[in-house]
């Protein structure tokens, strides 16, 4: 080959009108790889500068969460005598004589409350409350939603047209307020129930409210993913290759779980993690209602809700845990726009 | 010797994405005299719509035109204010689009839509605006028009529709009507109505229309002069009986290759032409059809090939044509 | 229409009955019923509630007896406040709320549509990405956070603008803004994706191609349609409202509805529980009736179902 020749000479060489071979053609073709749906997707979440911070955010919180309280120096519950209403980073008088006597002592990143518990800890269990509302209440809502919208969609006709009544005068319930009487009310059969029947007695470990609020939230929430999933099955349902294996004799279950969950997961993994943040943000709302996590477990919202009261001597209570909170939400929901620009094919160009 | 009407010279554009300068058109040229029918053939991503949307003046951002003029009827488009361009769009040229169902406003009867472009061009009153609009429908065909007025676009059928945006096309008379795949979304049997709807117009108001399209068989049917693209280069022009009885450019014989032909004697196979476009970000320094072509040669992949001239009207750029004068010129020096 | 109407209307007093009913059964679960707190009254009242409600009698009868008072509109008698109808407290207390709703309301509507749409025209510029980022973040911040921290910083710190009650204009600003933040980020980001969605609509192309101006194509084609997605908005809108309202009065004292309630659940007064979520469920499906009517009217498309 001579690359040398001038680009703007036109003189012409007999060897130029030789064929040209396959290899050199194909070497200006810049083929663009053909790649999976889901290596695609992932490909494009990556590239996603702003998903990928929001989950490595997400991940920071989660190890804080769940993996450092268990060997901090603070619990959540534990009151230090004296050293009640202490600043960032302050120490109590007798924490001082310690620290003069040699002793090492753990800061009270965050101070401390006017009970004198550490602050930092209890954010950190906050989080680990109010992740798990989200993600557990998510998980509830998916199975509820999914099992009866694919059924929905999957058979039709008559069954569709009932279940699907039932869902639209569920929506149609201010969900908010439904929200607030269960949470008023439904503590009291909870307590019978765990105190009184013994198959119940895990409710208590647990914590009534906890319990309450996924009982709640999955009541009400599961609505609307119960018709996102039956669009999906709808749609997918007049597809050729659902058609094509009906005609091979595949049984309903295996059309269900093969084609229809396997095609529109990428839909049910945006919805969920799109439902976490909608959940964390409601329970915040109830606990400042006092209808929340109930103490002495503390989540962000009521964290958030009891420093009101404080605000102009100690900020930095209230900033804490709402500072935390809105970073739960704002990754979440950054999160699952990416999720959804990269996994909903719908959307792809 | 007819007036010319729309002269591009080597017309440059391209679209600055964040992924790189995407070069649309590269160098094209194309006329056309006054009453003529253009055919523009090519695949998507040819650079067939850009080109149309540079003529209205309506080049959509990131797009930009970097080089080469376009002079339509007496106005260098090229150079025109946004203000001036406005008077000529929908008046002294219009346009309509693939898909009849979504270039209508789903929120404003046809009425509302037909007037408004009456209103912008013209002195007319509300009254005359109206027995205009009336007259227009009866024009393209519309039963009961003044029913149909009252109407909002989603109460039409596809055929409809595009009857009413041709009334909005024609609503000024203009010179020049630049119809971007007119039938492509319609039934068969819809299309050719359409199309010979459009002929008859063509006629009785003396326009001239740019007919864009993939479709070779409405080209054959219509079209005085057809330009053929590939890449974002016009690669062959050339009346249409130069171009389907006497293609020279390889594309153009793979395009006419893949199309069925209802007087075949022979059961003759339908040939697709192999491969996918060329990545406009990074075009090749040669023919942008080298790599898809069946006759590649060395110097394909190295250089853009020149326009031979075959006829007065017919010109093809491919190497196999200079292949040809080279030799034969190498004969004659022997 | 009359047909969507009717059918519209009937589902509405089917939602709201089961409403009524939800609401009967959950109190009835409160150990002693709903009129009975933990904190028993004294004999008397007891008494005089017993005989007025009839505790006394199968829970089959007192709920025809809840439903026939219902229908009437009675909403019963608040425990905590001695002899108050429940009716008197939301007539005296609903307008406050409403007035400052409809000011939010308002407010983000105003603000969230522009802002929306000149984002969308500005795509992937700077002030696109602000709009976005501050309306991403609007949306992340619960709103007794946004309440307290602009209560904080203009009323306590800065302490140029009132943070208790509602006695001048100037009380209004905080509390509205308060209340309108998330509706107005919510309204720009739906605003935002609609009317990127329309400018890459066809009639778009032919809007210009006919010779309009780039502004006259937005303000007569693009705007009515990407509107549209934010009309559906409004029911959901006044539910936001409602619910940023129980925080926002309460951290203002404003004297509403919104604290009215969170008074009466931290009091645990059940009968002004009832009847107060019994009226905001009657009002805000009367208003998604209203809304998905109105809806029916503006969009041509839907007008013959």
């Amino acid at each position: 080959m001579d690359n040398k020749k001038k680009p703007l000479s036109f003189h012409l060489d007999v060897s130029d009108f030789l064929p040209a071979d396959e290899r050199e053609k194909q070497s200006m073709v810049v083929m663009r790889e053909s790649v999976s749906f889901w290596k695609d997707g992932f490909r494009r979440l990556r590239k996603n500068k702003l998903a990928m911070a929001s989950l490595v955010v997400i991940i920071i919180i989660m190890i804080s969460a769940f993996i450092v309280p268990s060997f901090y120096p603070y619990s959540y519950e534990q009151q230090i005598r004296g050293s009640e209403n202490l600043g960032i980073m302050e120490y109590s008088d007798a924490e001082i004589e310690r620290i003069k006597s040699g002793e090492e002592v753990f800061p009270h990143i965050l101070g401390t409350d006017s009970l004198g518990r550490d602050l930092m800890i209890r954010i950190m269990v906050g989080s680990k409350i109010s992740l798990l509302v989200g993600i557990v209440a998510s998980a509830i809502i998916l199975v509820i939603g999914s099992a009866y919208g694919s059924i929905a969609g999957y058979f039709g006709g008559k069954v569709d047209m009932i279940m699907m009544r039932a869902v639209d005068i569920i929506y149609t319930v201010p969900d908010i307020l439904i929200i607030i009487l269960l949470s008023v009310t439904l503590k009291f059969p909870l307590k019978e129930l765990a105190d009184n029947v013994k198959a119940f007695a895990w409710i208590n470990t647990v914590g009534i409210g906890l319990i309450s609020i996924f009982v709640v939230f999955s009541l009400l929430y599961w609505v609307g993913m119960a018709r996102i999933v039956r669009g999906q099955v709808l749609m997918l349902k007049e597809q050729e290759y659902v058609v094509a294996a009906k005609a091979l004799g595949a049984s309903d279950s295996r059309i269900i779980k093969k084609h229809l969950l396997t095609n529109s997961i990428g839909t049910l993994i945006v919805t969920t993690t799109l439902q976490i943040p909608s959940s964390i943000f409601t329970e915040s709302f109830l606990s400042f209602l006092g209808l929340g996590v109930s103490a002495p477990m503390p989540s962000l919202g009521s964290l958030a809700s009891q420093a009101i009261g404080g605000i102009s001597s100690y900020p930095h209570r209230l900033m804490a845990p709402a500072i935390v909170i809105s970073l739960i939400i704002l990754s979440f929901n950054l999160l699952g726009d990416g999720l959804r620009d990269a996994f909903d094919p719908r959307l792809k160009n | 010797m007819r007036k010319t009407l729309l002269d591009i010279k080597n017309l440059r554009l391209s679209f600055f994405t964040p992924a790189g300068e995407v070069k649309a058109l590269n160098d094209i040229s194309i006329s056309m005299q006054e009453g003529d029918v253009l055919g523009i053939v090519g695949e998507s991503g040819s650079g067939k719509s850009v080109t149309a949307s540079a003529i209205m003046g309506l080049t959509a951002y990131p797009g930009k035109i970097i080089g080469g003029t376009i002079d339509f009827n007496g106005h260098r488009i090229n150079e025109m204010s946004e203000k001036e361009m406005r008077k000529i769009r929908g008046k002294e040229v219009s346009m309509i689009f693939q898909d009849p169902m979504t270039s209508l406003n789903p929120v404003y009867t046809i009425g509302n839509q037909i007037m408004e472009v009456l209103k912008l061009h013209t002195d007319l009153n509300k009254q005359q605006a109206y027995e205009r609009s009336v007259e227009l429908l009866k024009l393209v065909g519309i039963n009961e028009p003044e029913k149909r007025l009252k109407q909002y676009p989603h109460e039409l059928s596809g055929g409809m529709r595009q009857r009413v945006m041709i009334a909005i096309g024609l609503a000024c008379e203009p010179k020049l009507l630049i119809a971007d795949e007119p039938t492509t979304a319609l039934d068969v049997t819809i299309q050719a109505q359409i199309l010979e709807l459009m002929m008859e117009l063509k006629n009785k108001i003396n326009m001239s229309i740019i007919m864009i399209t993939h479709d070779l068989g409405i080209v054959a049917n219509m079209c005085d002069k057809i330009v053929v693209m590939y890449a974002g280069k016009v690669v062959e022009t050339g009346t249409a009986d130069e171009i389907f009885y006497n293609p020279k450019h390889e594309y153009t014989k793979g395009l006419l290759r893949s199309i069925p032909k209802l007087d075949s004697e022979k059961h003759e196979k339908l040939i697709p032409i192999e491969g996918t476009p060329v990545d406009l970000l990074n075009p090749p320094a040669g023919c942008p059809f080298a790599p898809r072509c069946g006759q590649c040669m060395k110097i394909c992949l190295k250089r853009m090939p020149e326009f031979t001239e075959l006829s007065d009207t017919h010109k093809s750029a491919c190497w196999m044509l200079q292949k040809e004068a080279f030799e034969q010129k190498r004969r004659e020096e022997k | 229409m009359s047909g969507y109407i009717i059918k519209r209307v009937i589902s509405a007093i089917v939602t709201l009955f089961l409403v009524a009913t939800l609401t009967f059964f959950l109190m009835y679960l409160v150990p002693g019923g709903p009129f009975l707190s933990e904190k028993a009254p004294s004999q008397q009242t007891l008494k005089a509630l017993e005989e007025k409600y009839g505790l006394d009698q199968p829970i089959g009868v007192q709920y025809l007896n809840y439903m026939k008072r219902l229908i009437r509109g009675d909403l019963g008698t608040s425990l905590k406040m001695r002899g108050q109808e429940v009716n008197d407290i939301i007539k005296t207390r609903f307008p406050v709320s409403a007035k400052i709703g409809l000011m939010a309301v308002i407010l983000a509507i105003c603000v969230g549509i522009p802002l929306g749409s000149v984002a969308a025209l500005n795509r992937g510029n700077w002030f696109d990405r602000l709009i976005m980022f501050l309306s991403t973040l609007g949306i992340a911040i619960p709103g007794f956070v946004v309440a307290t921290v602009l209560m904080f910083f203009f009323g306590v710190r800065l302490r140029i603008l009132p943070t208790f009650g509602l006695t001048s204009p100037l009380h209004y600003i905080l509390p509205v803004a308060a209340l309108a933040l998330y509706p107005t980020a919510y309204i720009s980001r739906l605003m935002r994706s609609s009317m990127l969605d329309v400018l890459g609509q066809d009639y778009m192309r032919t809007a210009r191609a006919k010779g309009l101006s780039q502004f006259k194509a937005l303000f007569k084609h693009a705007l009515r349609n990407a509107v549209l997605p934010v009309v559906t908005y409004l029911g959901p809108m006044l539910a936001g409202i409602l619910t940023g309202s129980f925080v926002v009065e309460k951290i203002f004292t404003i004297p509403g509805l919104g604290s009215q309630f969170v008074g009466s659940i931290t009091d645990r007064d059940y009968p002004l529980i009832m009847g107060t979520t019994i009226f905001l469920a009657f009002l805000l499906i009367t208003m998604n009736v209203i809304v998905d009517i109105a809806y029916k009217i503006i969009d041509p498309r839907i007008k013959l179902k």
